[in-house]
């Protein structure tokens, strides 16, 4: 008897089989119930195009918006490194004691505040300094040359260099204090007109790229409008209609704006890699010396991430306005 | 259920298409609309399915001035209303079953909760094994019937057909309007546009004559 219920009862195996493909066609059976054909029809040829058109116009968006951070960057950077330095000469005259002149005028920069340092450039610098011009084996003292102090800024708290100079002036009349306030100045003015015409720039891009996007947009609309009236025709509320285009656009333009971006986040590291590379090389150093270190930082991603979701929210306002007036166009 | 009053409707700056329509339409009634082609039946089939506002005249649809109707009113009052388009309009990524879904997909109905009664009804026109099939692959007669079902998904009260047999043959013509009548015997009203006096011939039924933008009504 035992022996029979144990031959009827199923083998564990077995039962596990079953209950795995139950599961599994319980499990299809769900998915097939879900997947419906959305309503909006998948991406046609002008669709396509369309999502080429917001690639292009991202990726060159994205490399004018980095190109723009870039300049601001390194025009910040000139500047800060230009205004961190101050210079005192000292000029020789008969009877003035070189060396201890060069120790009164730095002492007196280095007691005011905002400076955070100032170091006399030795003798054996100003050989070197010379020594393009008037040839090895120069004897400094044999000519009157004039001595430099390098004075170091804090670029937040800038000293009072009026008084400076007047402090100078009464210590060591040979001293003359160099701020470099007229090449600051000239700087800043380049530095401000290359940030606004790269911004002027940046402006005419994103309009050409809005354009751009929105009438790629409505030529991809063009050949939906049958949906359109057909789910007008079956009783669907307009704001239905715009959803499931705007929805449809929303990843298309996600898609192509993506794309776009991730290609122009790639020139920037293939960039800022080639910098590295290069690094102590002329070209190299000629590139440094005009860029930076060619990398965008962290605001020139978020911006590229900006134009992104921008680009894409765009592709998505476009095709929901074109389906409101195409809507009001059958009503009337 | 519909009634126009000294109905007259044009086109911009045009002449008037349709003069002095005055009619109603009751509920469960059947009628055929003819005339011959560009006499405008098509553009009172607009009108009744409220696509098209009268320049005058007076159209009280389920006991609402059309003029009053707002946008946001308008889809509520078109789910009341089935139409058939000469076209079919059936949307060609879709499947049979999905296009005859789709009044009740648009209003968020779950696909789960009426999913038998589609397939109900795609057998009732004989659909039933057409069902996941797409429009390009069906003949002109089950597109036709494929429309017709879409039209009546939503169980409307009134169902509008433009030249439902002009594409099909005589055979399936006849199979069309009986599948209309029994529709209409459910409580359905019905009107036919069509210019096919054959058609007209088979059945008893109220004919509105459509003859230089005016209507004559034989009943």
């Amino acid at each position: 008897m035992t022996k029979a219920k144990a031959a009827k009862a199923p083998h564990p195996a077995v039962k596990l089989k079953e209950k795995v493909s139950a599961g599994v066609r319980q499990q299809a059976a769900r998915t097939l119930a879900r997947k419906q054909t959305p309503i909006v029809p998948p991406d046609n040829i002008a669709a396509r195009a369309m999502i080429l058109v917001v690639a292009i116009m991202t990726f060159l968006s994205c490399l004018t918006l980095g190109a723009v951070t870039l300049v601001r960057d390194t025009a910040a950077t000139w500047q800060t490194q230009i205004a961190r330095e101050a210079t005192i000469q000292i000029k020789p005259a008969d009877g003035l004691d070189m060396e201890a002149a060069l120790a009164d005028a730095r002492d007196i920069a280095a007691g005011h505040r905002g400076v955070r340092g100032a170091s006399i450039v030795s003798r054996e610098a100003t050989t070197r300094l010379l020594e393009p011009w008037l040839g090895p084996g120069l004897d400094i003292d044999e000519l009157p040359v004039p001595r430099l102090i390098i004075v170091t800024i804090d670029p937040v708290e800038r000293p009072d260099f009026a008084a400076m100079r007047a402090e100078l002036a009464e210590a060591v009349p040979n001293a003359a204090l160099d701020d470099h306030r007229t090449w600051v100045d000239r700087l800043v003015a380049m530095a401000r007109t290359t940030v606004t015409i790269g911004m002027a720039v940046l402006a005419l891009m994103l309009s050409a790229t809005a354009l751009t996007v929105i009438f790629a947009t409505r030529g991809a609309m063009a050949g939906n409008g049958h949906v359109i009236e057909v789910m007008h025709f079956v009783g669907a509320e307009a704001p239905f209609i715009a959803r499931e285009f705007r929805r449809h656009f929303l990843l298309a333009g996600s898609r192509g704006a993506a794309a776009g971006g991730a290609a122009a986040i790639i020139v920037f590291v293939l960039f800022s890699w080639w910098s590295s590379r290069n690094v102590a090389t002329p070209e190299g150093d000629q590139t440094a010396a005009l860029f930076g270190n060619f990398a965008i930082g962290t605001s020139g991603y978020l911006g590229v991430a900006l134009v992104v979701i921008l680009i894409a929210v765009l592709t998505a306002a476009t095709s929901h306005v074109t389906v409101m007036a195409h809507l009001k166009r059958i009503e009337t | 259920m519909i009634r126009f009053e000294n109905v007259g409707l044009r086109y911009g700056m045009g002449p008037e298409v349709l003069r002095d329509v005055s009619f109603h339409l009751p509920e469960r009634s059947f009628q055929f609309l003819s005339g011959p082609s560009g006499t405008g039946k098509t553009t009172l089939l607009r009108l009744l399915f409220m696509s098209l506002k009268p320049t005058r005249g007076l159209i009280t649809i389920f006991g609402k001035d059309r003029s009053r109707v707002t946008r946001q009113e308008l889809p509520l009052l078109r789910r009341r209303i089935g139409v058939v388009f000469q076209d079919f309009r059936l949307l060609d990524h879709m499947t049979t079953y999905e296009n005859v879904a789709l009044p009740l997909r648009v209003r968020g109905r779950e696909e789960a909760s009426y999913r038998g009664d589609v397939v109900e009804l795609l057998k009732w026109v004989g659909l039933g094994d057409r069902m996941h099939v797409l429009p390009p692959v069906l003949s002109g007669g089950e597109k036709q019937r494929a429309a017709i079902a879409r039209a009546l998904i939503e169980q409307p009260r009134i169902l509008l057909a433009d030249e439902p047999t002009g594409n099909v043959d005589p055979q399936l013509a006849r199979r069309l309007l009986r599948l209309l009548i029994e529709l209409n015997r459910m409580g359905t009203a019905v009107v036919i546009a069509t210019h096919d006096i054959g058609l007209m011939e088979q059945v008893e039924a109220r004919r509105m004559v459509l003859s230089g933008g005016r209507l004559e009504i034989y009943d």
